[in-house]
């Protein structure tokens, strides 16, 4: 086995820990892009226009079929063509994350809503409430409450995937632990302190999430 | 009050409303009963324009529900709809439930509504739950407090589709004493159900339905002596052995 | 946007081969990874409904272990850590005398991260079954092992087979992650296509062509297998 040298993890606290910012911000621009264009394409889908429901269909099983790696790379030699100039990893990425989240963020927002009982509606039309408010004050309530956990989950999803911007070379917590360790040659200490440490936050949020979904059903 | 005239209405290829004509006066509790797949639950519905109808003319108080220039919102507001299923709003309380369609639909304030609302939770004896979750009562109790709900807005009429059929035995008379004292108290109430006992006690009239269309429709006292049609006596007679 | 269209670089030699042998990596990787994880995962989720608490215990802990890594760093924990670990001999034979050690590892954990995803929804199927459909089977005179193999397992199949079939799209997807060890499957041969010829659309479009397809393909399949297996109403349990 060898001598495990923790030292090496402690000097590289700096490098480290600007990777996990840079996977933090990765995380957040995913989750909260990923849930604005859900709701955009959630809408487009349940729309009486044909043309925005086939798009929005359309667009949700195709980024849903592709491999997240792919579409890092798309964007990352797409962008710098499109704007014209080169650019940094790291808006390419973003991109590439709102999109992909976003498709899977549009079937949890979908799911929600169409897991309300359609007795429900009813109930509120029959006593005189308009489509508009039996949406606003009947369905969405009981959606959110319903894909509030599955939101959750999902985003932790986010948080794990951003490992991937390592095939880029983007500068995040995985790929920072892994320069360290190639140059140190402490590749294992480095390998196994990433793991420990997205298992802790993983696993922690995951149990916090159980913990939500068993009070919102009481 | 409320007409329907050769009311006929398709799924696709398949009718499942045959010609249906009818009148209910004011004041008038009529029974709609008959084997599955009547058609009684659909009936009811096109009543409110929760179904749509592609043949007929159905009118209430005047107002033509299928026209499209009708304000279905408004008419719904003035007719209440009670489901087998209950559908109590599960993320609000009991009193919020009969709270919410008096704020959004008739404008009232907070507090009148609240006040409203208590009222008709009384009414049905269910006053003390008023804060409680629809989870936390029983299937009859929450069936009462949909009722309570359904007359918050004080309607004209009152459709009931199959109230008592989700309920566990003890519970269904508790749901069919607060019917009776609403009938006694002279609404207009148009009742699908199985509950013959009911319908012997409290219906003016009955309607027969089979396969779509209304093939009886006899004041309440001659349709179970003398039901005119074999159909409503095969149906009668699987029915009162219970 | 200035940009050299040229999409005959699709089909002209070397490319097309790449892309050809690329996808048959893929292919190769994502079947072997969802044998694996097919049936270690069925055994984890059997695991975790049995009566035993250690047997549950187990299954747990594996199922948290493998989910909550990311698949990328699980990958390089098995090709980078795990010879290192392992006694000189055995590692020394993982670094040299293992035939095609990239697809083995990768395949390998891409198999026991699937593993542990299956394992969930195999438990999700047995519990839908329910201990009724279980109980009827007991009170016949069948032990536990007859009971999940007759009863609770077929039915847990043909429950989950929608989830199943995610789980194996996924697979497809997660093929991808090979490249991060020099597995040479489609996305890495498409994005050697782009930095080679300098025809990035191109390359990519090709890919996301194929990727697309081949779930399209396994979604379209999949239905017809649920619809012949689908169960009259949903369990014949008195309807419920």
């Amino acid at each position: 086995m060898g001598n495990f040298d923790f030292g090496v993890i402690v000097r590289a606290l700096p490098l480290l820990w600007e990777g996990m910012q840079v996977t933090l911000l990765l995380t957040l621009f995913g989750i909260v892009g990923g849930i604005a264009l859900g709701i955009v394409l959630a809408i487009m889908r349940g729309s009486r226009f044909l043309p925005l429901r086939l798009f929005a269909g359309f667009y949700v099983d195709l980024l849903r079929s592709l491999p997240l790696v792919l579409l890092i790379f798309w964007f990352y030699f797409l962008v710098p063509i499109a704007v014209g100039h080169p650019v940094g990893g790291f808006y390419a990425a973003v991109v590439g994350f709102i999109l992909f989240e976003g498709a899977y963020f549009c079937e949890i927002i979908r799911s929600g809503i169409e897991g309300v009982r359609r007795g429900q509606v009813m109930a509120g039309l029959a006593s005189g409430l308009t489509q508009t408010q039996c949406m606003r004050l009947i369905v969405l309530p009981q959606a959110f409450r319903a894909m509030l956990p599955v939101m959750l989950m999902q985003s932790i999803n986010v948080f794990k995937s951003t490992s991937l911007v390592y095939v880029i070379g983007l500068r995040d917590f995985l790929t920072a632990a892994d320069l360290i360790g190639g140059r140190d040659n402490r590749l294992t200490e480095m390998y196994v302190l990433v793991a420990v440490v997205f298992f802790v936050i993983c696993w922690a949020a995951s149990q916090a999430v159980n913990l939500l979904q068993r009070r919102i059903a009481s | 009050m409320i007409t329907l005239e050769h009311v006929s209405k398709w799924y696709g290829s398949t009718q499942v409303l045959n010609d249906c004509s009818t009148r209910i006066e004011k004041g008038e509790v009529v029974v709609v009963c008959g084997p599955s797949g009547s058609g009684k639950s659909t009936l009811i519905k096109c009543i409110n324009g929760l179904e749509p109808f592609q043949q007929g003319t159905i009118t209430v108080e005047g107002i033509s529900v299928g026209d499209k220039a009708t304000s279905l919102p408004k008419l719904r507001a003035r007719i209440g709809m009670v489901f087998q299923s209950f559908e109590l709003y599960p993320h609000m309380s009991v009193v919020d439930n009969i709270c919410l369609a008096q704020r959004h639909v008739l404008k009232r304030s907070a507090e009148a509504s609240r006040n409203r609302a208590l009222e008709l939770l009384e009414r049905v004896g269910l006053r003390s739950h008023a804060d409680r979750l629809p989870a936390t009562l029983s299937g009859g109790q929450q069936q009462r407090v949909a009722i309570a709900r359904a007359l918050a807005l004080d309607p004209i009429a009152m459709l009931f589709d199959e109230p008592t059929s989700a309920l566990d035995p003890e519970m269904i008379n508790e749901v069919l004493d607060v019917m009776t004292e609403l009938a006694k108290e002279g609404m207009t109430m148009v009742v699908v159900t199985h509950e013959m006992g009911f319908a012997r006690r409290v219906a003016d009239r009955v309607l027969f339905m089979d396969e779509g269309a209304i093939v009886e429709d006899a004041r309440t006292a001659s349709f179970f002596e003398k039901p005119a049609s074999e159909r409503a006596v095969r149906f009668l007679s699987k029915i009162l052995q219970h | 946007m200035r940009y050299n269209w040229n999409w005959s670089v699709l089909y002209t030699v070397p490319y097309l081969g790449w892309i050809i042998s690329g996808l048959g990596w893929t292919i190769l990787v994502s079947l072997v990874a969802w044998v694996i994880g097919l049936a270690l995962g069925s055994l984890i989720g059997t695991m975790r409904t049995l009566p035993s608490p250690t047997a549950r215990a187990i299954g747990a802990i594996y199922v948290e272990l493998f989910r909550n890594v990311p698949l990328l760093v699980q990958i390089f924990l098995f090709y980078f850590v795990l010879p290192e670990l392992l006694p000189r001999e055995m590692g020394r034979w993982l670094k040299r005398d293992l035939p095609h050690p990239e697809f083995t590892m990768a395949v390998i954990s891409l198999g026991l991260y699937t593993a542990c995803r299956v394992a969930e929804q195999v438990r999700a199927g047995i519990q839908t079954a329910g201990k009724g459909q279980a109980n009827a089977g007991l009170a016949t005179g069948l032990t536990t092992a007859q009971v999940y193999r007759f009863i609770l397992l077929p039915l847990a199949y043909r429950l989950t087979i929608p989830a199943l079939t995610n789980e194996f799209l996924n697979v497809f997807k997660n093929s991808s992650l090979a490249l991060s060890i020099g597995v040479l499957e489609l996305t890495s041969r498409t994005r050697a296509i782009a930095d080679y010829s300098s025809q990035p659309i191109e390359a990519f479009t090709a890919a996301s062509v194929i990727y697309a397809s081949i779930s399209f393909l396994i979604a379209f399949l999949m239905r017809r297998v649920e619809a012949r297996t689908r169960l009259a109403g949903t369990l014949a349990t008195g309807g419920r």
